[in-house]
């Protein structure tokens, strides 16, 4: 009873927070809002019994990913007027799509989940329970190579990140080092002899 | 008591928010991309519920994954975004038609 007292109010929190995101006025309001559906969402994960996920939400999503959002946010001079100009008028057709999806998923769940064995309640897990060893213990060994994709994906948006932000600059002055490095003296030095003179 | 049909009912509501949200948002790119972020919680809210209550660690392995596909999308999104901006000053979606055919 009483997590789903705790669930209710999670659940109503998390639903305020993203109808939140899609109307604030302003975008960084919206990237606020995203910060308290990500750290909601934590909470109704660690409600799962994933803590290791719920930690890794806040910690990527709040502490990276939302930072990085604002920091794009406020560096960017967005237009804020031009932005809202067409909300009233597509304001209808985006509730209406979001009825009838929300209409279909919701009738797909309830017919599937007439007297389903999957519903009985799970039995919690004891206090030696650790989720993040479980979770190892199947990513280092099951998923492996998933585990190394994900790395090499990882590695992929850094370099994209950088080469697509990447900008030359006419006249800026750097050093070569492979040319420093070749260099020699007779480059250099030009020895001139000539007759000792004086006046 | 709580069910799995409560996790998998507040998902598909979050998810239709965000489909919403990209109609109602459509012009402003950083909004849209935020919209994205808020339907693959909405999934990743389903493949934990589903890993709970089903007692198997594979749906957690799979947000694993889903996370670090999702902030890689984000890196590079945003990344395409300033320079958008930095050659139209603008991320309004409906000023991007120079590829229109």
């Amino acid at each position: 009873m009483l997590e789903l007292i705790f669930f209710g109010w999670l659940a109503f929190v998390l639903i305020a927070a993203a109808i939140g995101v899609i109307t604030s006025r302003n975008p960084v309001y919206s990237a606020l809002f995203l910060v308290l559906a990500f750290v909601t969402s934590a909470a109704i994960w660690v409600l799962l019994e994933a803590e290791f996920l719920a930690m890794t939400l806040v910690l990527v999503y709040v502490g990276a990913v939302m930072v990085l959002f604002l920091f794009v946010l406020m560096m960017l001079d967005i237009d804020v007027a031009s932005m809202r100009a067409g909300f009233a008028r597509y304001a209808p057709v985006g509730m209406l799509v979001g009825a009838i999806t929300i209409g279909e998923l919701l009738s797909v769940i309830w017919l599937r989940s007439q007297g389903l064995p999957v519903l009985a309640q799970p039995l919690p897990h004891g206090p030696d329970y650790s989720n993040t060893k479980e979770l190892g213990a199947v990513l280092y060994t099951e998923y492996v190579y998933a585990f190394e994709l994900a790395a090499f994906i990882l590695l992929l948006a850094i370099v994209a990140a950088i080469v697509l932000t990447l900008r030359h600059r006419e006249g800026s002055k750097v050093q070569d080092i492979s040319k420093q490095v070749a260099v020699r003296a007779e480059d250099r030095i030009t020895l001139v002899s000539m007759d000792a003179e004086s006046e | 008591m709580l069910t799995l049909t409560h996790f998998l009912t507040l998902s598909a509501i979050l998810f239709s928010i965000s489909i919403a949200g990209i109609f109602i948002n459509r012009k402003n790119m950083i909004l849209l991309l935020m919209c994205i972020e808020l339907m693959l919680l909405a999934v990743n809210f389903n493949f934990i519920a589903l890993s709970r209550y089903l007692d198997d660690i594979a749906g957690q392995v799979f947000v694993f994954f889903v996370l670090t596909v999702a902030a890689a999308e984000t890196a590079i999104g945003l990344a395409i975004l300033v320079i958008v901006f930095r050659t139209r000053q603008s991320i309004n979606v409906q000023d991007l038609d120079s590829l229109k055919g």
